[in-house]
């Protein structure tokens, strides 16, 4: 069997986001391969290291240039070979969904692993919309993976707690905190990963037409008090935001 | 007809839907608001809904029993394909946002994803959404057919109208799950949820243990009527449960006051309690990150502010 993982190329966290003309401007931020991402590469690699009889293990980046460094840290973990779909076009993730399930199909991919939700569009859709083109079921918020033949079980969150589930592949599965700890790429497997083959698609292949338009963006940030009050007198200063809570910002009774 | 798939849970509408009502009529978007209410033995949630709602239809089932995506995601396209509806609202929760993609994919509709504002431009709807671990306010739009889902707390509850709604059962051909569920754990809390409390009080790595999260952080909740949240790293070294962990991969809250105590304020969680409408922290380096977004901040020793805190807010 043959796993798809999906990545992206995003700013790292504590990176500042600079707005130009209205649009988030990336240039001079720090960019890593999207945290959520790096559960399904290192999943996929765990399951295969479990014995699992997995031939291709394969990333696939949709996206500006920027997404071949998340490609080469994925193939540094151990991925197989990777795809970029390149393009400076802003597509939503609904759209997205058709090259990743065009890509799955072409590669005879049978699980799908993608991040929860991606740390610069705060979207959890791409891998629901790839199942739903593909017709298969999927499973987000998943923290535990378990494949048998071609049986998978595991446990993900739900709104009111969480559920063990079993279900049969092809399917796609949505990552996120706990399901493993991503292992940091070696340097000989980054150097191994440079001769492994990074194919170059043409979007254009996909028939692409993205239904939402970014208007603008801002940093919105709310104006805060930052009332500062002393902490020396410990029951003063309980009794002083006690009574701002109350008679100022009315917040408790 | 704008759609709007109710939420609920044992057997009471959510918060969530009556702000998915407030969003649609905010959204500038023509035709009755109509309210989808799916699973079994609800007839006590389509009430609430006719309350608020222009119209409700129930689809009263078995095979709704329990969520499951491909199910809601079947049942919702039907609807919105036979009311011919232009706007289907649903949640932003896990599993809102788990469905609704799959709804735009079958309707070939926009998908606006968990949406803050909605506002009408023409034919456009134009919606507004955090992106960049919520550093961002982005304004997206999309013509024709538009699935929303609405990120919970960002809209006032719709109060009741003044006549109730009609009610209507619909039928549906739904797909077999292909999901089993296997068994599941039902986070059990006898506080609010933190996704619907005016308050919440949550602890960090700072509260020092798991028997100082209970003296502290529980306690203070316990008297202000609070929900309580922890960071992940409280999480993580196993103080307290997932479902507390509130941030990027946890819950998104928004209540009119957030008491983050020893707390650091990490971008991860500041992108899931930034947008609170009052602040509070409280952390003995008055050079924590937390400080910035706070309104009212206390540099301090937990281990003495708390207990003062505990002892004043019982009078
Ligand atoms: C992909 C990813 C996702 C993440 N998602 C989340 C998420 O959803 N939620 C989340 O919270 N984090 C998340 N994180 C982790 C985040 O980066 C931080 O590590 C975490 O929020 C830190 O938690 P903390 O503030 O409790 O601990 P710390 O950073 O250790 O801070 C403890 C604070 O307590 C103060 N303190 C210590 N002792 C006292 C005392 N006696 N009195 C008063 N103050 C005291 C210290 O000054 C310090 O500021 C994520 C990280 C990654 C990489």
């Amino acid at each position: 069997m043959n796993i798809l993982i999906l990545v992206r190329q995003v700013p790292d966290a504590e990176a500042r986001v600079k707005i130009n003309a209205q649009q988030v401007d990336l240039d001079g931020a720090t960019l890593v391969i999207d945290g959520m991402d790096e559960y399904g590469v290192e999943e996929a690699l765990r399951l295969r290291e479990s014995g699992a009889p997995i031939e291709q293990i394969i990333a696939l980046a949709i996206g500006p240039k920027r997404n071949e460094d998340a490609l080469r840290t994925a193939l540094a973990m151990g991925v197989d070979r990777a795809i970029h779909v390149e393009t400076d076009e802003k597509f939503d993730a609904v759209t997205l969904s058709r090259v990743v399930a065009q890509v799955a199909q072409a590669e005879n991919a049978t699980l799908i692993l993608a991040g929860g939700q991606e740390a610069d569009w705060d979207s959890q859709a791409l891998g629901a919309a790839s199942a739903e083109r593909l017709g298969w079921p999927q499973l987000t918020w998943t923290n535990e993976l378990k494949l048998d033949g071609d049986t998978i079980t595991g446990r993900h969150d739900v709104d009111d707690g969480n559920e063990s589930f079993r279900a049969t592949l092809p399917a796609v599965v949505t990552t996120q905190q706990g399901l493993n700890e991503p292992r940091y790429p070696t340097l000989p497997n980054i150097m191994k990963a440079k001769k492994k083959e990074l194919r170059k698609d043409d979007p254009a292949g996909y028939g692409l037409s993205s239904k939402v338009r970014t208007v603008n963006a801002e940093i919105q940030t709310r104006a805060r008090l930052n009332r500062m009050i002393d902490g020396k007198d410990a029951q003063a200063a309980a009794q002083q935001l006690l009574d701002l809570l109350r008679n100022e910002a009315k917040v408790i009774a | 007809m704008i759609l709007i798939v109710a939420e609920h849970a044992a057997g009471k509408l959510a918060k969530a839907t009556l702000e998915m009502v407030t969003a649609a009529r905010e959204s500038g978007r023509e035709g009755p608001v109509t309210l989808l209410v799916l699973g079994q033995n609800v007839a006590a949630v389509a009430n609430e809904a006719a309350a608020v709602a222009d119209q409700v239809l129930v689809a009263d089932l078995p095979g709704l029993a329990t969520y499951n995506a491909e199910v809601w995601a079947a049942a919702t396209t039907q609807i919105a394909q036979e009311g011919e509806a232009h706007t289907v609202i649903i949640g932003g929760s896990r599993s809102g946002r788990e469905y609704a993609p799959r709804v735009a994919v079958k309707l070939d509709a926009a998908y606006l994803e968990d949406a803050t504002k909605l506002s009408s431009n023409g034919a456009a709807l134009q919606a507004q959404r955090y992106t960049y671990l919520a550093r961002v306010t982005e304004t997206v739009e999309a013509d024709g057919t538009v699935v929303v889902t609405v990120k919970p707390g960002s809209f006032a509850p719709a109060a009741p109208a003044a006549a109730a709604g009609e009610q209507y059962d619909v039928e549906l051909t739904l797909p077999a799950a292909r999901v089993e569920v296997t068994g599941k754990s039902v986070e059990k809390s006898s506080r609010v949820a933190l996704t619907e409390a005016d308050v919440i009080v949550t602890g960090g790595r700072g509260v020092g243990s798991p028997e100082n999260f209970s003296r502290y952080v529980e306690a203070l909740a316990d008297n202000l009527g609070a929900g309580v949240g922890a960071t992940r790293a409280v999480v993580d070294a196993g103080w307290r449960p997932y479902a507390e962990q509130v941030g990027q991969t946890g819950k998104t809250v928004q209540p009119k006051a957030y008491i983050a105590l020893g707390v650091s304020g990490a971008v991860q969680h500041l992108s899931g309690m930034g947008k609170s409408k009052n602040i509070i922290a409280i952390n003995k380096d008055a050079e924590a990150p937390i400080f910035k977004v706070a309104d009212y901040g206390i540099v301090g020793d937990i281990n003495e502010i708390v207990p003062a805190l505990i002892e004043a807010s019982r009078k």
